[in-house]
């Protein structure tokens, strides 16, 4: 099952043919991912061709050659090849263009990488695609995995096995160091949400799929210094959430004021801040680390202890 | 990034705001001719991006230019909050009836912005909305509509402020939108005796990631606070300086911000935050060491790296190399998981350098770097 992507999905990449989009393109295809096309109206009718090795990392193994159609428009690639998802490494100034395209073709999920969009354009076209219902992930996340399914952005297929764990971050790198830690058990899906001060999909949105999931038995919740989505999902787990959350929250020692590698990641005055995150999900009956490998141990306490 | 009161003036002016005639200066001699222009008595107000600089004595009343040059040499001696005075804005006084506020802030939560007005200006916003909740009014703003007359005047009929102001709040939005800015404020925004609506202070926080359309403020509206944030900046570096002992670097925000944690859980102080991000290469390891070691304060260097996408035995490599250009003069603990650890590992003992050593884990190295730094 796992949530928002599975090896059904079809998947499209606005961006195929730069240089991040050529590099994971080949590494998605390696992972599995079911990729039926690129989007450039520049190089609509061609073929570009992936040498894609036979490994899950995509760095290893006889190369066979894969190849993928190019299409002028989100809305060509849909009628053609039925693709439901897309991926967005275009870069920032026509990340919002991008966006609104797939959401009018009627896309369910744009998956979008990209970093240093312009907030008000993250503003516009969350905003533009929610009213068409179209799921929007990022900007500025690393993408999200369902292991031995599918990969739609940019994270290592090669971490992790498929599990019962699912998992929900700001942090790419985190939820690496995460997967790794917990890759004997395993994970359903791993969303990398995004580091921006908007994103299309919150903790609370992952966390209300994850408990519907029935491949799903726990989740560990990664957060992060500034504004206060991890309280809401605090509230939200107390009030909506059965199954067990674990937490993880960086930034204790970051000072005030000051933006910590993420955009979104600045403590504003006494708001934003890591203690008063981890209040809040611990109030809700979250357990939360101190460190990554503590909370790794924690998940693997809870999934031991049963239901 | 925060522009300074003066250019956040300049911008309203800009948008056809009404705001005080004032003028910049960082002699104090000068500050004596602008006196002298604006009529003899002025305001003189420190230009530093802090908030409480009236509590701190950065704003104070001249009655004639020679007190404008006296006040001036003291507020530019000054430092508020850390942040030292470089220069002063002297403004005409304005003859002011009632202060309100308003501002545009982005509401992350909801995904969108939200105008925030209330009668009651001139003292922290967060203070009345503690005493007085009824006192502000928040009110969404649709950004596919912005703020359009009409909504301009729901604003105000929400805050109980005067008609008049709906004009300003239609300009104040179009700051907000053209210049990319994730904040807007005016505090107070004033009805004058003569029945002028004008802004008196203002504050604007632009949004970094529009930089490459908004060029206009870059250079001139970087605070050179650190030397240490300044040297890394020029690098490129994504680094923040802070006041411990251990020089962190690592790959990816969140991993980072987790390291100094981590560290400090392990009873010593991380000296730096130093985000190299997924390429870590010799030149950006190299460049990372250099400004970690050039702190006097740090004592010992972690490199906390995950590979994901990154190749372990390539940062092992851009570690080497950066050894080759950069004297390593204090212990460095590396610790390298993920893609093609082992033989990321096997590289960094090859090299045998007496002060690189190696740990596991995450916290297995933070402990390390940590006894490292704290031992006497």
């Amino acid at each position: 099952m796992a949530i928002y992507l599975t090896k059904e999905s079809r998947v499209l990449v606005q961006g195929m043919t730069g240089a991040e989009g050529m590099k994971h393109t080949r590494r998605m295809l390696a992972a599995g991912t079911n990729i039926v096309g690129g989007v450039n109206p520049r190089k609509a009718g061609r073929t570009v061709d992936f040498d894609v090795p036979q490994s899950p990392n995509g760095l290893s193994g006889a190369p066979v050659p894969v190849p993928v159609p190019v299409f002028g428009s989100v809305a060509d690639g849909m009628r053609e090849t039925g693709a439901d998802v897309t991926v967005v490494f275009v870069p920032p100034a026509f990340t919002a263009a991008a966006v609104v395209e797939a959401a009018d073709a009627g896309i369910g999920l744009a998956v979008v990488i990209t970093e240093g969009v312009p907030v008000h354009d993250s503003v516009a076209f969350v905003t533009h695609a929610a009213a068409r219902g179209t799921r929007v992930i990022g900007p500025n996340c690393p993408g999200l995995i369902t292991p031995g399914q599918s990969d739609a952005g940019i994270i290592p297929a090669d971490i992790t096995e498929p599990g019962r764990i699912g998992l929900v971050s700001k942090s790419g790198t985190l939820t690496y160091q995460l997967m790794y830690e917990l890759r004997d058990i395993g994970f359903s899906t791993c969303v990398g949400i995004g580091g921006d001060p908007v994103v299309g999909t919150s903790h609370i949105d992952c966390l209300a799929a994850f408990e519907e999931d029935p491949d799903t038995d726990l989740v560990v919740l990664i957060g992060e210094i500034g504004g206060d989505a991890e309280e809401r999902a605090a509230a939200y787990i107390r009030d909506h959430v059965t199954k067990p959350v674990v937490g993880y929250i960086a930034g204790f020692t970051a000072p005030e004021g000051k933006t910590m590698g993420h955009a979104g990641a600045i403590v504003s005055g006494s708001t934003g801040t890591a203690q008063a995150k981890k209040e809040a999900l611990e109030a809700a009956g979250v357990r939360v680390g101190a460190t990554p490998a503590e909370t790794a141990r924690l998940a693997l306490a809870v999934l031991d202890e049963g239901p | 990034m925060d522009l300074y009161e003066h250019q956040a003036r300049e911008l309203f002016a800009e948008h056809g705001i009404l705001v005080p005639r004032a003028e910049v200066t960082d002699s104090p001699e000068e500050a004596r001719e602008i006196a002298r222009r604006l009529g003899g008595r002025v305001v003189v107000k420190a230009q530093v991006k802090t908030g409480g600089r009236g509590k701190a004595g950065g704003v104070r009343f001249a009655a004639d230019p020679a007190a404008a040059e006296l006040t001036a040499r003291q507020i530019l001696g000054m430092v508020i909050k850390g942040h030292p005075v470089g220069t002063v804005m002297l403004a005409r006084p304005v003859d002011i009836e009632t202060e309100f506020y308003v501002s545009y802030v982005l509401d992350r939560a909801a995904g969108r912005f939200l105008a925030i007005a209330s009668a009651e200006g001139g003292t922290e916003i967060e203070e009345v909305a503690a005493a007085r909740p009824a006192a502000v009014a928040r009110i969404p703003v649709d950004p596919a509509q912005g703020v359009t007359s009409a909504k301009a005047g729901e604003i105000a009929a929400a805050a109980g402020l005067p008609a008049q102001t709906a004009d300003v709040l239609v300009r104040l939005w179009q700051v907000l939108i053209r210049e990319d800015a994730l904040l807007v404020e005016v505090n107070p925004l004033v009805r004058t005796r003569q029945g002028q609506i004008l802004a008196l202070d203002g504050k604007v926080t632009l949004d970094d990631n529009a930089s490459f359309r908004q060029s206009r403020w870059g250079a001139e509206s970087t605070e050179h606070g650190d030397p240490l944030e300044a040297a890394a900046a020029a690098k490129g570096l994504n680094y923040v300086k802070l006041d411990g002992e251990v020089g962190i670097i690592g790959n990816g925000a969140g991993l980072v911000m987790s390291t100094l944690d981590v560290v400090a859980g392990c009873g010593a102080r991380p000296a730096n935050f130093l985000d190299i991000g997924g390429g870590a290469s010799a030149e950006i390891m190299a460049d990372g060491l250099s400004v970690v070691l050039s702190d006097p304060a740090v004592r010992s260097v972690l490199v906390n790296v995950f590979g994901g996408i990154t190749a372990c035995d390539a940062v092992a490599d851009g570690i080497v190399r950066a050894l080759d250009t950069v004297r390593l003069t204090k212990p460095l603990v590396v610790r390298l998981d993920g893609n093609n650890a082992a033989r990321g590992r096997e590289i960094l003992d090859a090299r045998r350098h007496p002060l690189v050593q190696q740990a596991t884990t995450m916290d297995g190295a933070a402990r390390r770097a940590a006894e490292l730094a704290t031992a006497v």
